[in-house]
């Protein structure tokens, strides 16, 4: 049978776990800013991902390492959580377009509109901008008010992506996939420009300074206060995410990406799930939208460009869209390559240049490459690995096992039928 | 005051128009052929842009400019344009399309917006290595303008509308005349049973691409004249509108795209100038953007076959 075949997979054994675990926490402490370091804690989750033994040791491991083991070991270190808290800003994001990439099918090119709208609903609430439009000097609101705005992003988003669905999703596939692009310019256009008649978004100047979060008079600013912040709203999303994944909306959800006329005649409303899906991607952004103004304290247009949700679709793709694992390491490794890597290696060339080594002109600077590798990702992925590095796995509807299990005998209408007509 | 201006809004709004129509027939020639948007289009007319320019610049180092005609100068840098971009779309097919012929409709595109962000970099790449900078300025090969009575029509313009005609007509006479064309259109209706014909289905699709692309080089080096600075994100916004361009005529549709590219051009050009004073500043030429979009998704939304296209029922 198809599930024994997995299990007996071997995969990697808990001892060389453990010491990757342990070398690359040491590897991290005592090194001051170490990009490699901090790859190889986030490597030791995949390892644990792929290690032989239970689930449940699995994920007290992966809970260890990131609840205990980082902030322990680098919680002092501004540089460490600082890239872990934007590795999890857009892993938290990618998770969110994955449910209407990966689960529904729908190529959503301007995802970065929710997130944006996210943000700007904290930002303008959360300083004195929101005077320009509402009478009565009530604002701005302090850091308390950041918690109930992470459920007010989450609606405004959602309210966002149901208006933007309802026309859009009405034309399917690589028409979407345009229609989606020009939705997210509008916004990013309307938000530079809505400074007039009414001032609501300050325009190009941006938003600032936007309080940080606070907690029982606690202010929250540092990195480290948000890797937690960033870390509890992932497990959430990762949570939500499994749950829908086999939900009867999740279930629809792959049968319309799979076939949208057979789905169609077997009941399920195309529009309804479409936009359930579109709704729920959108809100995760939104949350998200809100932690990343809190965290910039600043925000302006240009943090909401088409480049931003090409790179999220990246992060998508290149992982295995439809895959949460695969995901989650498509965003920390694009994020690690783009916050990090590049900027290390550009600092690496300038340094060579002082020194009068080679001579690098100001537009070579690789931290400007975002294009290029996107490009070439996206072209090799689609070429060469279309399920990304770490496929979705399809859930097998084993017909023996089904007719095995306890619930054989009431719930599953014709294939109970099927098992009493053999066995009478 | 407001209609004092009109002429010259149409005018421009006809250059604009014609130039999104020329590329909008590479966008529907490609969908008709293979139901798949070639989101790099929008680049490669970007690249002629570029080679236009750098053509002109490099030929004005070497003083060859001086004392050559300039319409033999503009028709020279056009060929060479036209066959660099053919031949860089007949590339970007045969590596980035033509092995995901058959998988999943997303694929494609998303090998495609691969292509298009490498195409935009390596440009920018090329001219930080070559000139330290990727802001051209296009030597400017005519001077002048035309007048008709109640506007007055730049000679670049007028270049501009004449080649996208001319090159209009040549591309219908092509379709409908020549063998080639012939194939291209059986190919259009039915791959397999144009390879039964004896129809080289690949190679057909390789001349689609050739010819694509090219019209869309050859109008990157008007737009170049036209406008006089350039930089590798041109592509992106006109190539998306001269898409809504396709849609709008009915996308697989030749006619369709010229009357679709000429109709956008004009409403950008009329919304641009007239939407600021008639809202009292309130939405000014800052929206234009988002009028073509908007024209877009209306157009999908109440008549997605477009202006000119059929309605497709869907074949189980």
């Amino acid at each position: 049978m198809a599930n024994i075949g997995w299990k007996s997979m071997k995969g990697i054994p808990l001892v060389v776990t453990l010491i990757w675990i342990a070398v690359s926490a040491a590897a991290l402490h005592f090194m001051e800013k170490s990009v490699i370091a901090f790859l190889g804690i986030l490597f030791s989750i995949i390892l644990i991902y792929y290690t032989n033994t239970d689930k449940r040791v699995r994920l007290i491991l992966g809970a260890a390492v990131l609840l205990l083991i980082i902030p322990l070991v680098a919680g002092d270190n501004r540089y460490y959580m600082e890239v872990a808290s934007q590795v999890g800003i857009y892993v938290a994001m990618a998770l969110g377009l994955n449910i209407v990439v990966g689960f529904a099918g729908l190529l959503d090119l301007g995802y970065v509109a929710f997130f944006a709208a996210g943000a700007y609903a904290y930002a303008i609430f959360s300083t004195s901008q929101a005077n320009e439009f509402i009478p009565g000097g009530l604002f701005p609101l302090s850091g308390d008010w950041f918690w109930p705005f992470l459920i007010v992003g989450l609606i405004v988003a959602a309210i966002f992506g149901i208006l933007l669905g309802l026309p859009v999703l009405r034309v399917k596939g690589d028409y979407l996939a345009i229609v989606t692009l020009g939705f997210g310019e509008i916004i990013r256009i309307i938000f530079n420009n809505l400074d007039k008649p009414i001032n609501i978004t300050n325009g190009p100047q941006g938003i600032t300074p936007i309080p940080s979060p606070e907690l029982f008079g606690v202010k929250m600013g540092t990195p480290f206060y948000f890797y937690f912040i960033v870390l509890f709203v992932i497990i959430f999303i990762v949570i939500a995410n499994i749950r829908f994944e086999h939900s009867r909306l999740g279930r629809a959800w792959v049968a319309v990406r799979e076939d949208e006329l057979a789905a169609q005649s077997m009941g399920i409303s195309l529009l309804n799930t479409k936009l359930a899906a579109f709704a729920t991607g959108a809100s995760f952004a939104g949350v998200v939208g809100v932690i990343f103004a809190a965290k910039q304290t600043f925000i302006d247009p240009t943090s909401f460009t088409l480049m931003e949700s090409i790179g999220i679709l990246v992060m998508v793709i290149l992982g295995g869209s439809g895959s949460i694992p695969g995901v989650i390491l498509g965003a920390a490794f694009v994020t690690v390559l783009q916050v990090q890597l590049l900027k290390e290696f550009s600092n690496f060339l300038h340094s060579l240049q002082q020194s009068g080594v080679i001579n690098l002109p100001n537009q070579l600077d690789p931290s400007k490459f975002q294009r290029l590798i996107f490009g070439i990702m996206l072209i090799l992925v689609a070429l060469y690995r279309p399920n990304g590095l770490i496929p979705a796995r399809r859930k097998k509807n084993d017909l023996e096992a089904i007719k095995g299990s306890k619930y054989a005998g009431g719930k599953l209408g014709i294939l109970s039928k099927l098992t009493q007509g053999k066995q009478s | 005051m407001l209609l004092n201006i009109l002429p010259q809004v149409l005018v421009d709004g006809l250059t604009l128009g014609f130039m999104y129509a020329v590329v909008a027939l590479g966008y529907t020639m490609v969908y008709g052929i293979l139901e798949f948007i070639n989101f790099a289009h929008g680049e490669i007319f970007m690249v002629g842009a570029f080679v236009g320019t750098e053509v002109l610049l490099i030929s004005d180092s070497l003083g060859a400019l001086e004392g050559m005609n300039p319409y033999v100068a503009f028709f020279l840098t056009l060929v060479i344009a036209m066959a660099l971009t053919g031949g860089l779309g007949v590339l970007i097919e045969r590596v980035a399309y033509r092995p995901l012929r058959g998988a999943p409709r997303l694929v494609p595109l998303i090998s495609a917006i691969g292509v298009s962000f490498l195409l935009q970099d390596l440009v920018r790449f090329t001219e930080a290595i070559a000139r330290n900078e990727f802001y051209l300025n296009t030597p400017a090969l005519f001077s002048g303008s035309i007048s008709l009575g109640i506007a007055s029509i730049p000679t670049k313009g007028f270049i501009v509308i004449v080649l996208a005609i001319v090159m209009m007509i040549a591309l219908t006479l092509f379709i409908n005349k020549t063998k080639w064309g012939i194939a291209m259109r059986a190919v259009a209706q039915d791959q397999s049973t144009a390879s039964l014909m004896t129809i080289n289905v690949d190679k057909v699709i390789m001349l689609t691409f050739l010819i694509g692309s090219s019209l869309g080089g050859a109008t990157g080096v008007l737009f170049s004249q036209n406008y006089g600075t350039i930089d590798p994100y041109i592509g992106f916004i006109l190539g998306l509108k001269a898409f809504t361009a396709a849609v709008l005529g009915g996308i697989g549709n030749l006619r369709g795209a010229m009357v679709g590219g000429v109709l956008l051009g004009l409403l950008e050009s009329l919304s641009g100038a007239y939407m600021g004073p008639l809202t009292n500043g309130a939405f000014g030429a800052e929206y234009k953007d988002v009028f073509a979009f908007s024209i877009l998704i209306l157009v999908l939304l109440f008549k997605p076959e477009g202006l000119f296209g059929e309605a497709v029922k869907e074949k189980v």
